[in-house]
């Protein structure tokens, strides 16, 4: 289907190409630059992966029309504003920054070089040539949540989050919300582990959960660490941000995929025919930025058609993750039954829906 | 015909100034080869690595405020290692810097008093010595291996950042994400030339290395630092007061580094982030024994180690080459220096069919 998108795409892509060629003459052989700026290493899984991913179906789409250029493992401090500013000045067109932490760097040289167009992922300041984007991840999750419902015989979740921001404590609700609708018996016991990548304290908090009785361990972080120990302990685990099912293919259940190739594409295509302009875009299943990974094996077939049927929902927007009614932690209700959570209660979440242990750091 | 090594008797002088120079030339040598072998043209890529950087003015600005955590950190050290005081936790103490130094830009957010950036500078240098105080006072008072605590600080100096930055020094109208508000411009260091992000505290890391060497050479507490570190029974003897030289070389490093910190976010950062840096404390040790442990030495370390990182970059994107290089150029150097110290002590012969003679000399 992929192949098909890049099809398609390519042959607009000539089209369009073939229309400059005639208006501009030369100017049309100057290939477009794309930059990409990486937190961690490209590796073969995880969150850089994927991103890179879509750099390569950028150059898959375009071919020759495009070059594209990358700095991985770029740290989030002092060192991304010079590092951004470098793919800026060298003559790049458009730059995506891959990480929360490089936005206000982004900002800062966006400021200096009106002319060249930036991306900031899962951030939420723009500015005229500063577009965000972020998918909706937590849609996943709550996919996720009906497969731990239903698979899990101790109703205990292990939960590995990273830092407690918005993004990772909206994983958390959306999972808990969609494990108690199909098993209000179960819970969800949550580890923070400081790192977005550390194998070390990834494998020692699964490992934590697992003696603590939990069955299905979920992670809000990267490294296969999780999905290892689970495999080795005989319980289940949800992969994240790539397919993770090669590392340990008996516990995994699912991953949550990013996919960010079809929005690199649209975004290059813009900038190539003049029509980009500053966005945010926040992207669901419906809008093809992530998908579920495949189903393992061992989860009997009506529960799989039961996540089907929620991610099918979910596209067509007859299911919320966020539906109410909704009660906190105290069984105070915070969402009326008939309401659903608007985007803007979702982007600064920092708080637990019941069914969630322990307090939230704050 | 045999490579032989000869002891030379006393240390060669010479030798010392010389051996870091040969080293750069066999990491230069080594990398052109790198570069040769990985498919490209290795003058290009030497070009694109050492000089393309720093060929404009922004770039040797960049220059500066890279290596300005990284000396600052490593004089501080350096002191230290000279006494046998081996302060492993700069990391920490510049994480304390920025905690303290940039909490009060947060306190006193709405002002723009004059004295705030002077104000945050104290700060910041008390919060690394406070932080290096307590591996000072293990030391001293339980004899705890100075190493470890300063290390284990380290990571409580990270938590602890991490816990502020997620609760009080929060920016209020930031979603809940863990950063700070944006500094105020009171709370910012001054550029120094326009058009690059060169800060007030690279001048003043350029003032502490002068300070530095002038105590270091020539005062009587520098030479107290010298005897103590070479032998200690002496120092004894002598009358120096160990305890004094350890409080005074761990303070030190731990003020410094707590500078180096609020340097950090109150210059290039401009704000209070849950990773301040990059691991510049613990960079700062190779820092400061490349160079010698001597504050001159330590600046040219510093800077080397600093193209080393904006020379990566730059040939990741012009040449599209993974960021592993960064790495195995800092390691080649750090081989090769370690590698040729052996000639401060031993001579290279070339023997011709090693004869009699010459090995009964030897022996």
């Amino acid at each position: 289907m992929i192949q098909g998108v890049f099809k398609t795409l390519g042959a607009t892509v000539g089209a369009a190409a073939l229309g400059f060629a005639v208006t501009l003459g030369a100017a049309s052989a100057e290939p477009t630059k794309v930059g990409f700026v990486y937190v961690g290493p490209i590796g073969d899984h995880g969150w850089t992966y994927r991103h890179d991913k879509g750099r390569l179906a950028i150059e898959e789409a375009f071919g020759d029309k495009v070059e594209t250029s990358f700095v991985e493992s770029v740290p989030e401090g002092a060192d991304a504003e010079r590092v951004i500013r470098k793919l800026a000045s060298s003559g790049h067109d458009l730059i995506f920054t891959t990480s929360f932490g490089y936005m206000n760097p982004t900002v800062k040289v966006a400021k200096q070089f009106p002319n060249v167009k930036f991306e900031h992922a899962t951030g939420y300041k723009r500015t005229k040539n500063v577009g965000t984007y972020a998918a909706r991840f937590y849609e996943g999750r709550t996919i996720a949540g009906i497969l731990a419902g239903r698979m899990t015989k101790s109703n205990v979740i292990g939960y590995i989050g990273s830092f407690p921001i918005p993004e990772v404590v909206r994983g958390i609700n959306a999972f808990t919300l969609a494990l108690r609708k199909v098993n209000p018996e179960a819970e969800v016991k949550v580890v923070w582990v400081n790192s977005w990548y550390d194998p070390g304290k990834e494998g020692d908090a699964a490992k934590a959960l697992i003696d603590q009785g939990a069955d299905v361990i979920l992670q809000h972080t990267d490294s296969p660490a999780p999905l290892q120990v689970a495999q080795e302990r005989g319980v289940f685990a949800v992969g994240q941000a790539s397919d993770m099912t090669h590392f340990g293919p008996k516990a995994h259940l699912t991953s949550i995929v990013d996919i960010w190739d079809g929005y690199y594409i649209a975004k290059t295509k813009a900038v190539m025919e003049g029509t980009w302009s500053s966005e945010d875009t926040w992207g669901g299943l419906n809008a093809g930025m992530l998908s579920m990974a495949t189903y393992n094996e061992a989860i009997p077939a009506e529960v799989v058609a039961e996540a089907e049927a929620a991610r099918v929902a979910i596209e067509d927007g007859s299911l919320h993750p966020f539906q109410g009614p909704i009660m906190d932690q105290d069984g105070k209700e915070v969402v009326a039954a008939d309401a659903v959570v608007e985007d803007g209660v979702l982007l600064s979440m920092d708080w637990y829906v019941q069914g969630v242990q322990g307090k939230l750091p704050k | 015909m045999l490579l032989k090594l000869e002891p030379r008797g006393e240390t060669s002088r010479a030798m010392i100034y010389l051996t870091p120079l040969l080293a750069i030339l066999l990491t230069l040598i080594m990398g052109a080869i790198l570069f040769a072998l990985l498919g490209h043209n290795p003058l290009e890529a030497m070009y694109a690595f050492f000089i393309s950087p720093i060929s404009n003015s922004y770039g040797l600005g960049e220059l500066a405020v890279k290596a300005t955590p990284l000396i600052l950190c490593a004089i501080g050290l350096a002191l230290g290692f000279r006494a046998n005081v081996w302060n492993i936790g700069a990391e920490g103490q510049l994480t304390l810097g920025a905690i303290c130094g940039g909490g009060l830009a947060l306190w006193f957010y709405d002002s723009e008093s004059v004295f705030l950036l002077p104000a945050m500078a104290l700060a910041g240098a008390l919060g690394g010595l406070a932080w290096a105080a307590i591996p000072a006072f293990l030391k001293l008072r339980f004899n705890a291996n100075e190493i470890l605590t300063s290390l284990m600080l380290t990571y409580v100096a990270t938590l602890l950042l991490s816990l502020l930055v997620h609760g009080p020094y929060r920016d209020p109208d930031g979603f809940n994400f863990p950063e700070s508000r944006l500094f105020a411009d009171s709370a910012l260091l001054p550029v120094m030339v326009e058009g690059t992000r060169l800060h007030l505290g690279a001048a003043v890391a350029v003032f502490v290395v002068l300070v530095a060497w002038l105590v270091v050479s020539r005062s009587f507490i520098g030479f107290q630092i010298k005897v103590i570190g070479l032998t200690p029974a002496a120092a004894g003897y002598a009358g120096f007061r160990h305890h004094s030289l350890v409080w005074l070389t761990l303070l030190t490093g731990g003020a410094l580094a707590g500078l180096a910190g609020l340097f950090e976010v109150a210059g290039p950062i401009g704000q209070i982030t849950p990773v301040i840096s990059p691991g510049y404390g613990f960079t700062a040790i190779i820092v400061a024994f490349v160079g010698r442990l001597h504050p001159i030495g330590i600046l040219g370390a510093g800077l080397l180690i600093a193209l080393s990182y904006l020379g990566g970059e730059t040939v990741q994107i012009e040449m599209g080459l993974p960021q592993a290089v960064t790495g195995v150029f800092q390691g080649m150097l750090l081989f090769f220096l370690l590698a040729c110290d052996v000639l401060i002590r031993y001579r290279v012969r070339w023997s011709i069919g090693a004869s009699q003679e010459a090995r009964g000399t030897a022996s």
